[in-house]
């Protein structure tokens, strides 16, 4: 593709696209926030919005993703594909987009997005957001994000310039002490990974789904383009918790540490009369307390269920990063100085050992008054 | 056999963080570390030169103050540190940062059998893009997220976590992997290696150094030729303080449910 350059920006008519990441034939959830996301910025843009679906024997995973908002998906269906490899996904995936010049280019922020996106980035010469919370195409809405969620003088963004038609990608830094809107004005596709859970779902269509485009763009694959190797690919033996897609989050902290058993035993109790799910701070994680899947936070995950409990939890700013956007958030710490208290809307300060039991009596007792 | 680690010099994030009234942070009211995972980047380079007396050098991008973290890398048992260093190369962002880091790594030269090592992600930018960046721009393999390096004849062999488990992961080298903490326990310096490095070798490399190198493109390195802008930077708000329940009692509890009860929370 020898005539393509990231720079002729004026070029890249293709639409939105949204990389849809899928496991062993299953779509990731986070593949259908995206889209939905996709499509608010394809509306901005007066765009269309297309899916690029990567796999082996995946085309009937594809039309779905019209449901949530898509106009078209990109099927690219080859058996070297089966597994995520970064050289084929790569290959495939800047040699389509060569071809097809989209404006804007959203990738999850997985483990598997965040080892595709940087490369292809590299390839196609233009850069990429990491991580991103919020993206915005019109100027206004992004003015009225900025009131809500920055501290920044309302005199600084009347003063943001209305014509600006760069995809506005906003992310946290530095452990979410900042944050940052990055813009790439010189290159396209503007790109941007996305942290999974953080977009809001449409609702599905189905009569959108059955309308949805499928396209099979043309692509070479051999082994030749093949460096690394997937010798296997281990799903963990253990149902993993489902802390993204839960409604209510209980999670423990360091202050279990005198009973851990009977503290975590605790949280299942109260998770199970709320109807959620246990969580943890990385203190619990590092401890092994709890294994790596039930991390809230910065490294962990971002969950905004609509109760998030946090029982002898800090609330260290990189655990806040991960639930500060709950709906509503308890806070059970025996020191009434700690951090977490900020940003609880109800907080107790007591021994979690002797709370927890009483709370969920008395969720018990609420609920069967009902 | 070299074994080449890109190690930065971050601020510490995990305590209270300043932020000055323009949005920026405030740099100068914390301390300087290095970053978390690329000790364990570093400490993979050591068990593999146990292992295979290879060759551990040491390359970071930054301000000339950075010197003492490659000291202290070079105490932990690394053999020679590289420190890149321009005013030209200031203000990067991810995509110029590893033009210049792979730049300066092709200087140090990478042959048949070595092995590049990145930590996953640096806790300032928190990107975790420079790896795959550097691996690209070099044409390298790479294997990101490892939890386990083995190494056999030219054939590394990775555990690669996912979310929801892992992959098993072969590559040949000459390849580019991204280490997590889950890797290893970095080892301390020694009595002796505090000792040894001060006279180990330590070289600069500025702008001159690195400029004819093919891979330097000037238009796109720099704040300005980095693709990235950033258009704002601001603080979150803090939620507001919400209401501290008097008492931790079984009418506290009581109180909370009601409230609970009322907003059709549960
Ligand atoms: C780069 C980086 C990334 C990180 N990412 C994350 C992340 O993703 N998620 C995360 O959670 N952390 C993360 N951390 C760690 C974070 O900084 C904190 O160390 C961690 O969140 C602390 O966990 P904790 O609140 O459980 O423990 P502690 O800070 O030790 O707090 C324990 C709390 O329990 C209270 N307590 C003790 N006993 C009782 C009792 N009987 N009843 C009631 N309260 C009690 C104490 O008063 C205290 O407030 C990260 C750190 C770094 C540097
Ligand atoms: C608020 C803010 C937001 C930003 N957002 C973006 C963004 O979205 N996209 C973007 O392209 N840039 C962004 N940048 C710029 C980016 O942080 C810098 O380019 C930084 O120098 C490298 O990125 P990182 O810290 O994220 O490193 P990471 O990519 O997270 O680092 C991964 C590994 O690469 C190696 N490495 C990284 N930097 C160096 C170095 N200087 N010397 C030696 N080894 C190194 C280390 O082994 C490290 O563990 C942002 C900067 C700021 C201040």
């Amino acid at each position: 593709m020898s005539n393509y350059n990231s720079a002729a920006i004026e070029e890249f008519k293709g639409g939105v696209w949204v990389f849809c990441e899928q496991r062993q034939g299953k779509m990731m959830p986070t593949s259908f926030e995206l889209i939905s996301e996709g499509r608010k910025l394809a509306d901005e843009l007066g765009e269309k919005l297309y899916g690029l679906l990567l796999g082996h024997e995946i085309e009937g995973i594809a039309k779905e993703l019209g449901g949530y908002g898509a106009d078209g998906v990109y099927v690219c269906d080859h058996p070297l594909l089966a597994n995520y490899t970064t050289d084929g996904y790569t290959k495939v995936i800047c040699d389509v987009i060569q071809e097809y010049k989209p404006e804007v280019m959203l990738i999850g922020a997985t483990n598997i997005g965040r080892d595709l996106g940087p490369r292809c980035a590299a390839r196609l010469h233009t850069g990429l957001c990491a991580d991103c919370t919020h993206l915005d195409i019109d100027v206004p809405k992004y003015k009225d994000f900025l009131r809500s969620a920055s501290t920044l003088a309302p005199a600084m963004i009347d003063s943001i310039p209305e014509d600006d038609r760069n995809l506005k990608m906003t992310r946290p830094a530095f452990g979410g002490h900042l944050m940052a809107t990055i813009i790439c004005p010189r290159f396209r596709p503007a790109m941007a990974t996305v942290r999974p859970g953080v977009m809001k779902k449409n609702a599905f269509d189905q009569a959108k789904a059955d309308a949805c485009e499928i396209i099979k763009p043309n692509f070479s694959l051999t082994e030749d383009d093949m460096e690394t190797q997937v010798v296997e690919v281990v799903k963990a033996a253990k149902k993993l918790v489902d802390l993204i897609g839960a409604d209510v989050v209980v999670s423990v902290g360091r202050g279990i540490s005198k009973d851990v058993e009977g503290g975590i035993k605790l949280a299942e109790e109260l998770a199970e009369v709320l109807g959620g799910v246990v969580g943890g701070s990385r203190a619990t994680i590092d401890s092994g307390w709890l294994s790596a899947d039930h991390q809230v936070g910065q490294t962990g995950k971002t969950v905004h269920p609509k109760i998030y409990v946090a029982l002898g939890i800090s609330g260290a700013i990189q655990h806040k990063a991960g639930m500060q956007d709950s709906e509503c958030i308890i806070a059970v710490n025996k020191n009434d100085t700690a951090p977490i208290f900020e940003i609880a809307d109800y907080g107790i300060c007591g021994d979690l050992f002797k709370v927890t039991p009483m709370l969920i009596e008395a969720i018990k007792a609420a609920k069967a008054a009902k | 056999m070299k074994i080449i680690v890109c190690v930065k010099q971050v601020p510490d994030t995990s305590g209270k963080v300043a932020v000055n009234p323009d949005g920026t942070l405030n740099r100068a009211s914390m301390a300087a570390i290095t970053n978390p995972d690329d000790l364990n980047a570093v400490e993979a380079a050591l068990t593999l030169k146990e292992q295979t007396g290879a060759e551990v050098v040491i390359v970071s991008m930054g301000p000339p103050p950075a010197e003492s973290m490659l000291r202290e890398v070079m105490a932990r048992g690394a053999d020679r540190a590289v420190l890149v260093s321009a005013r030209e190369f200031g203000g990067s962002d991810t995509y110029a940062t590893s033009q210049i880091l792979a730049a300066a790594i092709n200087k140090i030269g990478v042959e048949d059998e070595d092995i590049v090592l990145c930590g996953r992600q640096a806790i300032d930018g928190d990107t975790a893009q420079v790896g795959p960046q550097i691996a690209e721009k070099l044409h390298l393999p790479q294997v990101s997220y490892a939890a386990e390096i083995t190494k056999e004849g030219d054939t590394i062999t990775v555990k690669r976590m996912l979310e929801d488990g892992y992959m098993t992961i072969k590559v040949k080298t000459p390849c580019l992997i991204t280490c997590i903490k889950e890797l290893n326990a970095p080892r301390y310096m020694s009595v002796g290696g505090i000792y040894e490095c001060y006279s180990k070798p330590y070289e600069i490399f500025d702008y001159n150094t690195l400029k004819d190198d093919s891979l330097i493109d000037p238009t796109t390195i720099g704040l300005k030729g980095s693709p990235t802008n950033i258009f704002k930077s601001f603080t979150p708000p803090q939620k507001g303080v919400g209401m501290m329940l008097e008492g931790a009692d079984k009418a506290t509890c009581d109180k909370l449910a009601g409230i609970l009860a009322a907003k059709h929370l549960i």
